[in-house]
């Protein structure tokens, strides 16, 4: 019985099926959780109007409008660095040990808990560069946190373009900079892109780095400049959640909702670019 | 006859590893000069090595001249860019780019911006007639280059270099994924294609040499072992062991 091929076959399926189900569950039961307690508090007026009475009414409008600067000022930092710094890691440095340590070096920088590059940005940005508590000062530290998994998937992204077609753009007289161009990058997009909707979601989804550097407790109005403080959502919920009684259940998982919302958005508008891109260069 | 790539004196090592050893060798203008010889005797290391795409690889270093139209081309102050227009490349493998027939016929012509916009019609029918692809393609220029033949694939990697009105066309083994019919007709274009190139080609098939090329270059083990008219090679060699390879007793 043992013995048999097919029996052992079905085994193995099954294994992988429940390891397959195990992962997937928590993800649907917080999913279902989330919105089925969140929903009823989901209204126009919720995320449109500025909170009131200390939180316990209104909407969360700011909190809104600064995670979406949060992350884009993040984006604005994070990728040029992050891509330009991948494509002179992955095709002009020399494989030498020193290019190997920081190649290693940046592959840890993504284990660093989120609560050091908060403790950072605020020794270099809010204090030594005097940004104080700002949109600035938060964005470059969320770029900072980012930066490892943008070089790092980046990198992946351009070794995985075929050397042949480099090879073939040399051979026709194209230099390499024209080739990284029109030849490399091309095609590395939709792994590039693949990192950029990791970085948003993390971006979108950190409290620790802004905690110092930019997050404000109650703030009811918008940013007014980048050196302004702004309300953020995850720090949004950690402060209605924790250091403000007597809010509404609803309230809380209304605005995990949100956050969920946005950051599925932000990344549903990535894949389809993906998916697009995918689609025109194909091999 | 004269000579448009001069070869002298030229060593190459891989590090250590001598892959050429003191080649000299003239490659004839407007004829198929091919190089044969069984595997690792440094025939494609040669051919590399006319358009520098050895340098590609690291610790690759070389002493002797290789003069193309007059230049070293391992000079200092060489334009790889220029070379590389000058002396284009067939690879073993079709590689066209995974984009449309007509993007990979223009590929260069935008980079280089060789063209204005208006001409890119024209370039692209001329480049697929100069290797009998227009009639099959002419309807299907946007397709994928990935959807077509692999003998397709190779005219149309063939087709790619022209716009850059390249001198030499070196080849790399360019039969070596197609059947014999498609051998066939890559044959037949090189000897259109030899009016106006000088085409040289490493092969694997003995009898492709025999075929297409007017002079040939038997290598093994890093020497030019022979180098003479196709004729003379295959029927009265100079050297027993270019003799011995042609009859089948090694390779």
């Amino acid at each position: 019985m043992i013995k048999n091929p097919y029996f052992r076959e079905r085994i193995a399926f099954t294994l992988l099926f429940i390891a397959t189900a195990i992962v997937v569950l928590p993800v649907i039961c917080i999913l279902f959780f989330i919105v089925k307690e969140g929903w009823h508090a989901i209204s126009w007026e919720f995320l449109s109007q500025m909170p009131r009475k200390g939180m316990r009414e209104g909407g969360i409008f700011p909190a809104i409008v600064g995670t979406l600067y949060l992350v884009f000022g993040t984006l604005v930092f994070a990728l040029p660095l992050g891509i330009l710094s991948a494509i002179y890691l992955s095709e002009y440095a020399k494989d030498n040990f020193l290019t190997r340590m920081v190649k290693l070096a940046i592959i840890n920088l993504a284990g660093v808990p989120s609560v050091v590059y908060g403790l950072f940005g605020l020794g270099i940005f809010v204090v030594f560069l005097k940004f104080g508590s700002s949109l600035l000062a938060g964005s470059m530290t969320l770029a900072i946190m980012v930066l490892p998994i943008i070089i790092t998937t980046t990198r992946e992204a351009l070794d995985s373009v075929p050397q042949s077609f480099r090879q073939v753009s040399y051979s026709l007289g194209v230099s390499k900079w024209d080739t990284i161009r029109h030849v490399v990058l091309p095609h590395a997009l939709p792994g590039i892109l693949t990192g950029m909707i990791l970085a948003v979601s993390r971006a979108a989804g950190e409290t620790a780095p802004i905690l110092f550097t930019v997050a404000a407790f109650y703030l009811p109005r918008l940013p007014k400049s980048i050196f302004d403080q702004a309300m953020a959502l995850p720090y949004h919920l950690y402060v209605i959640s924790t250091q403000v009684p007597n809010i509404k259940l609803e309230v809380r998982y209304g605005t995990a909702l949100v956050l969920l919302m946005i950051v599925l958005s932000l990344n549903l508008i990535a894949i389809i670019v993906r998916a697009h891109f995918r689609k025109k260069r194909k091999w | 006859m004269s000579a448009i790539i001069q070869t002298r004196n030229f060593n190459l090592f891989y590090g250590t590893f001598h892959a050429l050893k003191d080649v000299n060798i003239d490659i004839p203008k407007n004829m198929i000069t091919s190089m044969i010889g069984p595997s690792g005797c440094g025939k494609s290391t040669l051919l590399r090595a006319y358009n520098r795409m050895n340098d590609l690889l690291e610790d690759v270093s070389v002493n002797g001249e290789v003069i193309v139209d007059g230049k070293n081309v391992n000079d200092p102050g060489m334009d790889l860019v220029e070379l590389r227009k000058k002396v284009g490349m067939v690879f073993q493998r079709p590689n066209p780019f995974p984009l449309s027939v007509a993007e990979n016929v223009l590929f260069s012509v935008k980079i280089h911006r060789s063209a204005a916009p208006k001409e890119y019609g024209d370039i692209i029918e001329k480049s697929l007639k100069a290797v009998d692809l227009w009639d099959g393609l002419k309807d299907k220029l946007n397709t994928s280059a990935l959807n077509l033949s692999l003998e397709q694939q190779q005219r149309l990697c063939i087709a790619r270099l022209l716009p850059v009105k390249p001198d030499i066309l070196l080849m790399d083994e360019p039969c070596s994924a197609l059947d014999p019919i498609a051998t066939g007709h890559i044959e037949e274009l090189m000897h259109h294609l030899k009016a106006n190139y000088t085409i040289v080609i490493v092969t694997h098939n003995m009898q492709q040499a025999a075929r297409v090329s007017d002079y040939t270059a038997y290598l093994y083990l890093g020497n030019l072992i022979e180098y003479d008219l196709t004729k003379k090679i295959f029927t009265v060699p100079k050297d027993r062991r270019t003799e011995d390879y042609l009859s089948g007793k090694f390779g």
